[in-house]
Formats: C-alpha cells, sequence, structure tokens
C-alpha cells in the first residue's frame, strides 16, 4: 500500500555490499580454520584422551551445539568485560563462531576417526608399511574422504552464520545492508538483493566445494 | 565478580524476574514447536512435490526447487528482515511473533524438504518401479514404500536441525519479539549483571534442546537397531 519497489536507488551501493559479502566470507573462513583447530583437538582428546578429558571435550560440545551462537556471542561481549577482559564486537564474533565451530567440528572430525577400520590398519601392517605410509596412504585417505562433504556442509552453514555478525555492529553483508537500509528506506530491495548475494556466493562456494571434494578426495558429493 | 553475583543473585531470581523468564523461555517453545511441525508437515508436501514426475507439474516442481535453493541459502537474519519489511510494506496488521512465526516456518520448510528428499532419494529405484507395478498411486508408494525406509535416513538430520531453528528463534529478539534472548537484554538494560543474565539464559536454552538432543539419539539407535525387515 503505497509502496513502490524501486531497485534503481541499489546500484551505486552495489560494490558496498559485494565488498560486504567478501568481509563475510573472510569471517567464515578464519572462524572455519580456528574451528578446525580446536575441532581436532578435541577429536583427539575425545578419541584418544582418558576418560576425565572426553567428558570435558564432551561437556563443551554438547552445551555449545545446544545453546544459540547469539546468546553466546552477548555472553563474549557484554559478560566478559565484567572479569575486564574487553573485546570489540569483532573480535567477539569472530572468538564466539570459532568456539561454535569448534563444537561441531569436533564431533565431524571425531566421526571421520572411528571410520577408519580397525581391519585396515590391521592390512596396512601386514603389508610392511612403515607408521608414516600408513598415515598417508591409509588414514588420510579414508579420513579427507568421509569428512570432506560434512566439513564443506558446514563452511556454507557457517558463512550464513557470519549474518549474525551485524547485530554487533560488525560491517560484513548483513550489517552493510542494514546501513543501506537506514540511509534509503528501500528495505525490501535492500535485503532481496543481500539475500540474492547469499546465494550467489553460497552457490559458488557449494559448487567449488563439491568439484574440489569428488576430484581430489573421491567424496562422493552432488554439485549444487 | 563473585562478590557482584552473590550480591545480585536473589533479586535476579525473584518472583517477576522468573515469570518474565519463563514467559519468555516458553516463547521460544512456541516459536520453534510450532515452525519445526509446520516446516516438517510443508516440508514434506514439497518433497513429495518434486519427486512426482508428471510433466504437467513442472512450473511447480521447479518453483518447489527453488524454495529450497533458496532458503536454504539465505541466512536467517536476512530472511525475517525480508518477511518483516514485506509485511510492513504490505499494510498488514501482524504481530512480530507471526512475522517471526513464518520466518521459522519458510526456513524449517526449505531445510526439512532437502532431508526427506534426500531420504527418499535412498530409497533403492527398483522398490518405486516395484509399487508402480502394484498399481500404487504416488501417495501409497510414498506412505507404504519409501518412507518406512526413509525414516531411519531422515530422522538423524531431521532432529539435529530442529535444534537449530530452536537457536534460530535467538535471531527474533531483532524485530522485538519477547523470547528468550530479548528476555535477556531486558533484564540486562535494567542492570543486572551480564554474567547472571546471558549466563542463566544459555542454561534455559540449553534445557529446551538437549531433551530434544537425546530423544533424536534415541530414536536414532532404535532405527539402527532395528536393522533390515
Amino acid at each position: 500500500m503505497g509502496y513502490s519497489v524501486n531497485f534503481g536507488q541499489l546500484i551505486e551501493y552495489l560494490p558496498y555490499l559485494l565488498g560486504g559479502a567478501w568481509f563475510s566470507l573472510q569471517i567464515a573462513f578464519l572462524a572455519f580454520c580456528g574451528g578446525m583447530v580446536i575441532g581436532l583437538a578435541g577429536a583427539i582428546a575425545k578419541t584418544f584422551g582418558g576418560p576425565v578429558i572426553a567428558r570435558l571435550t564432551h561437556l563443551y560440545v554438547v552445551f555449545v551445539t545446544n545453546t544459540p551462537q547469539l546468546v553466546q556471542i552477548y555472553f563474549l561481549y557484554f559478560a566478559l568485560p565484567e572479569i575486564d577482559i574487553v573485546m570489540n564486537s569483532y573480535q567477539a564474533v569472530l572468538l564466539g563462531m570459532t568456539i561454535n565451530a569448534g563444537a561441531y567440528l569436533t564431533e565431524i572430525q571425531r566421526a571421520g576417526f572411528t571410520s577408519v577400520r580397525q581391519t585396515e590398519m590391521e592390512a596396512a601392517e601386514t603389508l610392511g608399511m612403515t607408521l608414516l605410509q600408513r598415515v598417508r596412504y591409509v588414514i588420510l585417505p579414508h579420513i579427507a574422504r568421509v569428512l570432506f562433504p560434512p566439513l564443506s556442509n558446514h563452511y556454507i552453514l557457517m558463512t550464513l552464520g557470519t549474518s549474525m555478525a551485524a547485530i554487533f555492529g560488525v560491517e560484513e553483508l548483513t550489517g552493510r545492508a542494514f546501513n543501506v537500509n537506514a540511509e534509503t528506506f528501500r528495505s525490501i530491495e535492500v535485503f532481496t538483493v543481500t539475500a540474492g548475494m547469499y546465494v550467489v556466493v553460497t552457490l559458488i562456494a557449494s559448487v567449488l566445494l563439491g568439484l574440489a571434494g569428488r576430484s581430489l578426495f573421491r567424496a562422493k558429493m552432488r554439485i549444487v | 565478580m563473585w562478590q557482584r553475583l552473590t550480591e545480585e543473585a536473589p533479586q535476579f531470581f525473584g518472583y517477576y524476574n522468573l515469570v518474565f523468564l519463563a514467559e519468555a523461555a516458553f516463547a521460544t517453545f512456541a516459536l520453534s514447536a510450532v515452525g519445526c511441525v509446520l516446516g516438517f508437515l510443508l516440508g514434506f508436501v514439497i518433497a513429495v512435490v518434486r519427486r512426482t514426475l508428471a510433466w504437467e507439474l513442472v512450473p511447480l516442481r521447479s518453483l518447489a526447487f527453488l524454495f529450497t535453493e533458496f532458503f536454504r541459502r539465505v541466512p536467517f537474519l536476512v530472511t525475517l528482515m525480508l518477511v518483516f519489511f514485506i509485511f510492513q510494506a504490505l499494510g498488514a496488521n501482524i504481530s512480530v511473533f507471526t512475522v517471526a512465526l513464518i520466518s521459522v516456518v519458510l526456513i524449517a520448510t526449505a531445510f526439512i524438504a532437502e532431508i526427506i528428499r534426500a531420504g527418499l532419494e535412498s530409497v533403492h529405484r527398483n522398490q518405486w518401479d516395484a509399487a508402480a507395478a502394484m498399481n500404487f498411486s504416488l501417495w501409497q508408494t510414498i506412505w507404504y514404500v519409501a518412507m518406512p525406509q526413509a525414516w531411519k535416513i531422515v530422522i538423524p538430520p531431521a532432529f539435529s536441525f530442529f535444534i537449530l531453528f530452536i537457536k534460530d528463534t535467538a535471531l527474533a529478539s531483532q524485530i522485538g519479539v519477547l523470547e528468550l534472548t530479548y528476555a535477556a537484554k531486558v533484564l540486562n538494560n535494567k542492570g543486572f549483571s551480564a554474567v547472571l543474565v546471558f549466563g542463566s539464559v544459555l542454561v534455559l536454552y540449553f534445557a529446551l534442546s538437549y531433551p530434544l538432543t537425546r530423544l533424536g539419539m534415541w530414536m536414532e539407535t532404535r532405527l539402527a537397531t532395528r536393522g533390515h525387515r
């Protein structure tokens, strides 16, 4: 009622929004790398650590995966200053996303560890492979093949998750969309364009990851 | 910090705050429960539509495909804003709770449709042919042949997405829905310690979603041990 859709006004803001999309990808990538490190440590702790360490890691995973990332970042951003740890919004978001990713990636990588069967290891040993050879030719190809699809799925979900940073004033894609919306009042158009950009970005990421997974690791993946 | 916490705790856990938090927790629960149930039903319908073969249904099939691909690739926050502003532009007089509910249903439908589609695809081609040879209708094929075998594939990811939707409702606080996260912000603005406020809200979210996680794990083991029939 009295609202006419007009995309023309947004053209000058497109580079600004695209820059935001690039920033979103960077945040997701950094958090994913950090999460991989935590996840690897967590998966090792859960598989090979004693009962106490495994239990503690399990607690971390269960608590983090069952509470919203948004509230976790709120906690880091607003509660930690009470014990004199002050972070800016970008640091809080990055740390929150890394901790969150770490929990999910622990579970994913642990599943990869347990997918290497004992008989395969024994077969490799019978063939006279050294430990290094076993890791290189048996464990790694197997783990990569099993792990690559869920990891790339999680990476896509994390790229979408970066939109939360906008709430804390980080100027990634959604944050910049809020800014453009405040300047132009073209709300529907701004968020449609933003949604479209997310679709394109994650589609490109999916296709690239799918191709990489198929050709490098012989993983069973769908392209799109 | 401990001193502040022990000083504030009795006041924070006073009657009115507890009622306020309980109401907020109920809003979160209602949003995610209705979202999941409606999302599951609609997602089922979309998955079945994508399974049809008639050429007359090609437009409907492509629409279902576009719907799932779009809403699975847009962040919930952006979906929420889009739904919010579209209803605002239409001049519709609906509450922010309804806006949030519609958004949850939209993404739940998209994600669940994809899971159920994967489940249906896991059923061997021959089973569909056999059902067709016995003159089963599409509905009968899905209900009596495909789904009994597909549940095993569908249930585990479906539960982890239900948990995801509970957690996504936290974003509804951004359009002013009074749910747990919004309640936390209100209490924090009243001057209560952020550790206390956000800590309790994290625990409440955990209390909402952990039983669902356990239920999912229980169903998963039950389905796994039943084996081939």
